[in-house]
């Protein structure tokens, strides 16, 4: 089996729809993979209202913004096809990409394609940390607000980036007892008022501490922890053991980048963007240049600016199968004044810094 | 089901869904039609899916979307399933698998 | 300190307190987004354009509190849950503080429910006067509660 289309899209959360939507509705035949049951990425288990621009989606929950990237594919679906439950599996030379769906094998002809792969979730280092009841923050985000079970009863948090602050409000929510957020750093990471938040509800937020171990053997029944100092060494004698019945770690996230490394497009190390991403230029172009960037792929950022650099790629990817297009122009100027706002102040600090070394990089800034 | 089931929620509501059998180990749970193999056993109480094939440390799931291959079990014979994407069926056998599985030949 | 526990300190809640002369003329807003962020719904919530940005989205908003009538629309329109309306012209030595609710169960008018500090620490029982919950707050409810008027900027969560 084999099928053929102009723009080839690879993961349909937030950065992959809006690429999508762009591409299609400029008049491009696109194609949209997803290994997931049901498109909209990490979206469909946010039920807190977004940060950022009224004029976007600030205000709307996550839920709601995966329902209206949902609805819009739809008002384009002549032209765009979406196949979900379906894995790329690689890139051929000559435009062409293998697909894996149900235990069926397709090879897709495109023009472009552009990869939204998004990113996998870290863990971190320490005794027992393999122990069942030990989860990513996605997960237990997937478990709780997509399938409606509990993680535990007891949660303690690792990480004070906005994802653990908002997956502890989220426990919360649901009924579970966070017993405390633990923090290497002597600051919290992700936004104040998310903090602030889940603190008058009670929860314990430990900077400058970590976690020595988990407790339990087929099982975790608490954890150990203790102060850290200035150069995040555990502080002798300030152990102390906390009981949770799991344990849920919000420390970051890598980009998923296997498929551009198997399609040889220039990677490039940058700790701001959360490691290794592709190269890319101001189109979200990557060295290879059939082959377009968006989401946290090209590094680690939230959901709003996945849609503004989603819907570049896809505006420049439609120009790369028809041509120069003022429409397609618009649309990118607009993403760019959108994402250079969103990304302006000190909390959009680091992100600019390794934005602007990818640009760098592809001698464009 | 039971009490790790999420029945109100200020945000989200789940629809009703069909409750199906399912054997863990040959003993009978039940279930909802659909959702992941790994959700209906976390419900149920049951948080070690498998034994590590090298030092026998038990594991759960843990990332929830078919990425890390923590939870992976022996399905109706099939081993090596990602029973965090795998839906749930009326009368599944779900194993814990042993090492790195066996095939029948 | 509020970057390293999550607790405002007086001192850096100082200046976005209302002044006292405009606590005597009833209901405002007090809006505790002390971090440059990049959100800007509270800025359209405002029906009378009480709330600015100087320097755009990532600014701090800044509130015109002649300007503000203490309506409350902003309060669920925060992805923060961060803004509070006071009423200190409530009742003799009584005030109001209204606040964003999304958790189970909602309270109902005249409740008793545990009032609740910045750590979350219990301060003492206090009365619902008013609950706010139409489907244009997208389950965001907004409840206010009577609290000793001494109490106004210390209760900040309710558990019910």
């Amino acid at each position: 089996m084999s099928r053929s289309t102009e723009v080839f899209i690879i993961g349909g959360g937030p950065a992959g729809l809006s690429a999508a939507h762009v591409a299609a509705r400029l008049g491009a035949q696109t194609l949209l993979v997803d290994d997931s049951a049901r498109v909209g990425g990490q979206l469909i288990k946010q039920t807190h209202r977004f940060f950022g621009s009224s004029n976007r989606d600030a205000g709307i929950r996550g839920i709601t913004i995966a329902d209206k990237l949902q609805q819009d594919i739809k008002d384009v679906a002549d032209r765009l096809t979406v196949l979900e439950n379906t894995a790329a599996v690689g890139f051929y030379h000559n435009k062409e990409a293998g697909i894996l769906s149900q235990n069926a094998y397709e090879r897709v002809t495109y023009q472009s394609a552009i990869v939204c792969t998004g990113a996998t979730e870290n863990s971190l280092a320490f005794e027992n940390n393999d122990l069942p009841g030990i989860y990513g923050a996605g997960g237990v985000q997937t478990l709780m607000n997509v399938h409606g079970i509990r993680p535990g009863q007891k949660i303690l948090m690792i990480g004070s980036g906005n994802i653990g602050l908002i997956v502890s409000y989220q426990l919360i929510q649901a009924g579970v007892e966070v017993v405390g957020l633990v923090e290497g750093m002597p600051t919290i990471g992700g936004y104040l008022v998310h903090a602030s938040k889940i603190r008058r509800l009670g929860v314990p937020i430990y900077t400058s501490h970590t976690i020595l171990k988990a407790l339990g053997s087929d099982g975790v029944e608490g954890a150990v922890l203790c102060r850290v100092d200035d150069k995040f060494r555990p502080v002798p004698n300030t152990e102390f053991e906390i009981k949770c019945d799991c344990i849920c770690l919000a420390v970051g996230l890598t980009p998923l980048i296997d498929l551009f490394q198997q399609a040889h497009c220039r990677m490039v190390h940058v700790g701001e963007l959360g490691g290794l991403v592709p190269l890319h230029d101001s189109s979200m172009r990557t060295t290879n240049p059939d082959i377009f960037v968006a989401g946290d792929a090209s590094g680690i950022e939230e959901a709003t600016t996945a849609i503004l650099a989603g819907r570049i790629a896809g505006a420049r990817a439609y120009e790369s199968v028809h041509g120069k297009s003022a429409e397609a122009d618009t649309i990118v100027a607009e993403a760019r004044e959108e994402l250079r706002t969103l990304r302006s102040g000190s909390t959009g600090e680091r992100i600019r810094w390794g934005r602007e070394r990818v640009l760098k990089e592809v001698g464009e800034c | 089901m039971t009490s790790l089931r999420i029945e109100k929620h200020p945000v989200l509501s789940f629809p009703e869904r069909k409750i199906v059998k399912f054997y863990f180990e040959g003993k009978e749970y039940q279930g909802y039609e659909g959702e992941p193999i790994a959700a209906a056993l976390h419900a149920a109480g049951i948080k070690t899916l498998r034994y590590s094939p090298q030092k026998n440390r038990a594991r759960g799931f843990f990332c929830a979307i078919g990425r890390c291959s923590s939870c992976i079990m022996e399905v109706d014979g099939q081993i090596n399933t990602m029973t965090c994407i795998t839906p749930l069926a009326e009368g599944m056998q779900v194993k814990m698998q042993k090492g790195h599985g066996y095939i029948k030949p | 300190m509020l970057k390293n526990d999550g607790i405002i300190a007086p001192e850096e809640l100082a200046p976005v307190l209302p002044p006292p002369a405009r606590l005597e003329k009833g209901p405002v807003a007090i809006i505790e987004c002390l971090q440059d962020i990049p959100c800007d719904p509270c800025v359209s919530a405002c029906p009378t354009r009480a709330i600015k940005m100087k320097e755009g989205i990532t600014d701090k908003p800044q509130l015109d509190f002649d300007a503000c009538t203490g309506c409350g629309l902003c309060i669920p329109k925060c992805p923060g849950l961060a803004i509070f309306v006071i009423n200190m012209k409530h009742a003799a030595g009584k005030a109001t503080v209204s606040m964003s609710y999304e958790l189970l169960p909602v309270p109902e008018k005249d409740q008793e429910v545990t009032a609740l500090d910045r750590a979350g620490k219990a301060v003492g029982k206090v009365r619902v006067v008013r609950v706010i919950n139409p489907p244009a707050y997208d389950r965001t409810a907004v409840v206010t509660i009577e609290v000793p008027a001494d109490q106004v900027n210390n209760i900040r969560a309710i558990r019910v």
